[in-house]
């Protein structure tokens, strides 16, 4: 392998403002929140980035009276045509400070700056763009003639796209009329709170969005607070399930995003180069820190030999790294608990009697990094094939026909998404239809869109976000 | 001259294409409302219910892999048959829930009418609710409704007949397969209608009727890991908070149902179809 070296090119951690501390954000303004502060971590330091000021059961109760006071008086009143201004002033603002949330974003979370920079914070003003297009054609989406919204939303969203999360869930709960109350995670809330100075750029007004940081109490004050009329959580299978019994019996709508085990099948006729780049953006995106990530490869037997060899040599020139240097390709674990966690599913891997392949890439000795790593012999029991694992650790299993394809795929309780790698138009087809998941990817992988439609079968939640579909979930229809 | 007397029918469940008796072997005595016995109606149990969904599980690749234009042309079937069999149901239904002829007609017919509108509705869904996606990026992007599954469906309570219809017609149409448990009180319309349904060319195990009490099965069926979503409407109120908390170890859909039995005559939305589709979206890069 030719030996590349790169100078390093470090993106400046000053273009971030961080400041030494952040607060709540309710009713329009930032107050001290009466919970037990925490501290964010840089995860590629271990440093402390700011102390954050976290919301009480009573912090949430007001931003809950806030969000009701402003979707009664302003918010649901306003022609759809002026909440829409509204939101296309918050799109343009994200892009003005685009540079600035980036870097905030990879300093809090750990991805590559290259990701924060060229995905998240772009998606994020597409998704205000996109959905302030709605605001004034809401009678238009299919949802009925005249369709209205819930009232206060209550938005839970997690550590791995904490600003994209964040558009995904305020830019349609705004569109359609409702107001909100959000928490961020608890390990990256930073751009959520500079999101929050953004809506006061904007001049929107006060209490339309609410933003309460804090850990999963407070996410609890939210879900069962009784003046909440809608909850949507991104987040974890077994979190999802909690928060679907806590509402149950009631009135509040709900929709989940929550875990997945996609497969990311390959048949022999697949241009292999290509699928070696897309099984690698499929599970080391974002440090696979990904819902929807392709972490079970399903290879055709005749081609699995020759498609490994090309996926090790590829996955060993990704660079592992400072996340503001521009050329790594994977970044930090987002907390020393995640780091555990996929330490520990990657050892029964091993004890169950998979083959471990480990990039050599260097590993830095400070902060939560955990080297891309490459699974084979997996068999459809092992804990690796059928848990999620939330980090850059794939599984390869085999098949010999399309129906054993399908069937492995199909094997397991979730169904977010699944890639297809073939050159035959017409299996593309027929795969996509068999497999059980709610987002396809043929010849290629991890694509987003406001326009497009996301969200899971099964266990991976139910209820969609983006394009028409997404609006239904913030309308009565 | 001695009167004739009449031949009365034994009623069973609806499985898998068949009409088996409960495996319970319990019944439970259905009266009109004069109190007159009408039949012993067949008393499901749990394995019943696991039975059902067995049927139905294995019926879903059929019914959701045949062409809409297929299932419409079945739902249609549906509704001839009924009309075929319209004095039966209306008389069953005027004894079922007390209602005078004319108004048992009225509801039969609205019956009638809604297979016809759901027939209408199967090759229409994904036009309607589907989507191509505009992305910004060099690929075609496409969102098409499919459907979710088995769907448990506890039947209204009140409406035996026109109620029944309006809640299964919409599963059936959007392709999911059904294991539904009729009207305690008033079930002898929906074993009828399970007749129909097994001569109109509905695939056997697509429609799985239970008779019995929702108290008692609702929980299985919202429980059973093999069920995908569940429409509570003939459980009483105050348990369907429980219902919707088993459902959720399974992240089950549970559509939401107002707290009354609503009027079924007026025209539904589109709220019950959707409530069983997952919108699936598909991605394919552009290039030559």
């Amino acid at each position: 392998m030719p030996a590349f070296d790169y100078a390093p090119a470090p993106e400046s951690r000053d273009i971030a403002n961080l400041k030494p501390s952040y607060r709540p954000f309710i009713g329009g303004e930032f107050v001290p929140g009466s919970g037990e502060p925490l501290k964010t971590l840089n995860p590629a330091t271990e440093e402390v980035l700011a102390e954050v000021g976290t919301a009480s059961a009573a912090d949430v109760d007001t931003a809950v009276q806030a969000a009701r006071k402003a979707y009664e008086r302003t918010w649901s009143k306003m022609p759809g045509a002026e909440r829409a201004k509204y939101i296309f002033r918050i799109a343009r603002l994200i892009q003005e400070r685009s540079r600035e949330l980036a870097v905030l974003e990879s300093l809090d979370n750990g991805k590559p700056i290259k990701e924060s920079r060229d995905a998240d914070v772009p998606t994020a003003a597409a998704h205000f763009f996109y959905h302030a297009g709605w605001a004034d054609k809401l009678d238009y989406a299919g949802l009925g003639p005249d369709p209205r919204p819930l009232g206060v939303a209550g938005q839970i969203i997690p550590w791995n796209f904490p600003l994209l999360m964040l558009a995904w869930k305020i830019a349609p709960a705004l569109a359609t009329g409702n107001t909100v109350v959000l928490k961020p995670a608890e390990t990256t809330p930073l751009t959520a709170l500079v999101f929050a100075e953004i809506c006061q750029q904007a001049e929107l007004p006060p209490g339309v969005v609410n933003i309460v940081p804090g850990a999963g109490d407070t996410g609890a004050e939210i879900v069962n607070h009784p003046d909440v009329d809608k909850i949507a959580f991104t987040g974890s299978t077994e979190v999802g399930k909690l928060i679907q019994r806590s509402v149950a019996g009631t009135r509040k709508k709900l929709t989940l995003e929550l875990g997945g085990k996609a497969a990311n099948v390959v048949f022999d006729d697949a241009p292999l180069d290509q699928a070696v780049e897309g099984i690698v953006n499929g599970i080391f995106y974002n440090q696979g820190h990904v819902c929807c990530a392709g972490s079970r490869l399903l290879a055709q037997e005749s081609v699995v030999d020759e498609l490994l060899a090309k996926l090790r040599y590829r996955v060993s020139t990704l660079r592992l790294g400072d996340p503001l240097d521009k050329n790594t390709d994977i970044g930090a674990i987002n907390s020393a608990e995640q780091l555990a966690k996929i330490r520990e599913l990657a050892e029964s891997g091993e004890a169950e009697g998979a083959q471990r392949w480990t990039s050599s890439c260097p590993v830095p000795d400070r902060g939560f990094f955990f080297a891309p790593t490459v699974f084979s012999g997996v068999q459809q029991s092992m804990r690796i094939a059928r848990e999620e694992i939330f980090g850059p650790v794939l599984s390869v299993l085999t098949f010999r026909t399309p129906d054993e394809a399908v069937a492995k795929a199909n094997n397991t309780p979730y169904g977010l998404s699944a890639g297809i790698w073939t050159e035959k138009g017409s299996r593309i087809l027929w795969m996509a239809n068999q497999l059980r998941a709610g987002v396809v990817w043929a010849n290629t992988f991890n694509r987003f869109d406001p326009a497009a439609p996301f969200g899971g079968y099964q266990e991976s939640g139910f209820g969609r976000e983006g394009g028409r579909t997404g609006l239904e979930a913030y309308l009565h229809g | 001259m001695a009167d004739r007397v009449s031949v009365a029918k034994t009623y069973k469940l609806y499985i898998g294409g068949k009409f088996p008796r409960s495996e319970s072997g319990r019944v439970y005595p259905v009266h009109d409302a004069k109190g007159r016995f009408l039949a012993n109606a067949a008393h499901s149990s749990r394995k019943d219910v696991r039975d059902a969904v067995a049927a139905a599980r294995k019926a879903f690749a059929g019914w959701s892999g045949a062409t809409a234009y297929n299932r419409g042309q079945v739902l249609y079937r549906v509704a001839e048959m009924l009309e075929g069999r319209r004095e039966q149901f209306v008389a069953e239904v005027a004894a079922s829930e007390n209602i005078p002829a004319r108004k048992a007609q009225s509801a039969v017919d609205a019956a009638i009418d809604r297979w016809v509108w759901y027939a209408g509705w199967t090759d229409k869904i994904a036009t309607v609710l589907g989507a191509a996606n505009p992305v910004a990026g060099p690929y075609f992007s496409f969102t098409v409704p499919e459907p979710t599954g088995v769907v448990g469906i506890l039947a209204p309570q009140r409406s035996a007949l026109l109620g029944l219809v309006s809640v299964l017609a919409p599963v059936l149409a959007a392709g999911n397969t059904a294991v539904v448990v009729s009207s305690a009180d008033r079930p002898l319309p929906a074993i009828t209608l399970s007749e129909v349904l097994a001569t109109a060319d509905l695939p056997g195990g697509v429609v799985n009727m239970l008779t019995g009490r929702a108290a008692e099965l609702g929980s299985w069926l919202a429980a059973h890991a093999d069920v995908n979503a569940l429409d509570p409407t003939g459980a009483e109120p105050a348990e369907r908070g429980e219902l919707a908390r088993q459902a959720a170890d399974t992240v089950k859909r549970v559509l939401a149902v107002p707290e009354e039995e609503p009027d079924w005559s007026q025209r539904p939305d589109l709220g019950r179809l959707r409530t069983y589709l997952e919108p699936k979206t598909v991605w394919h890069p552009l290039g030559v």
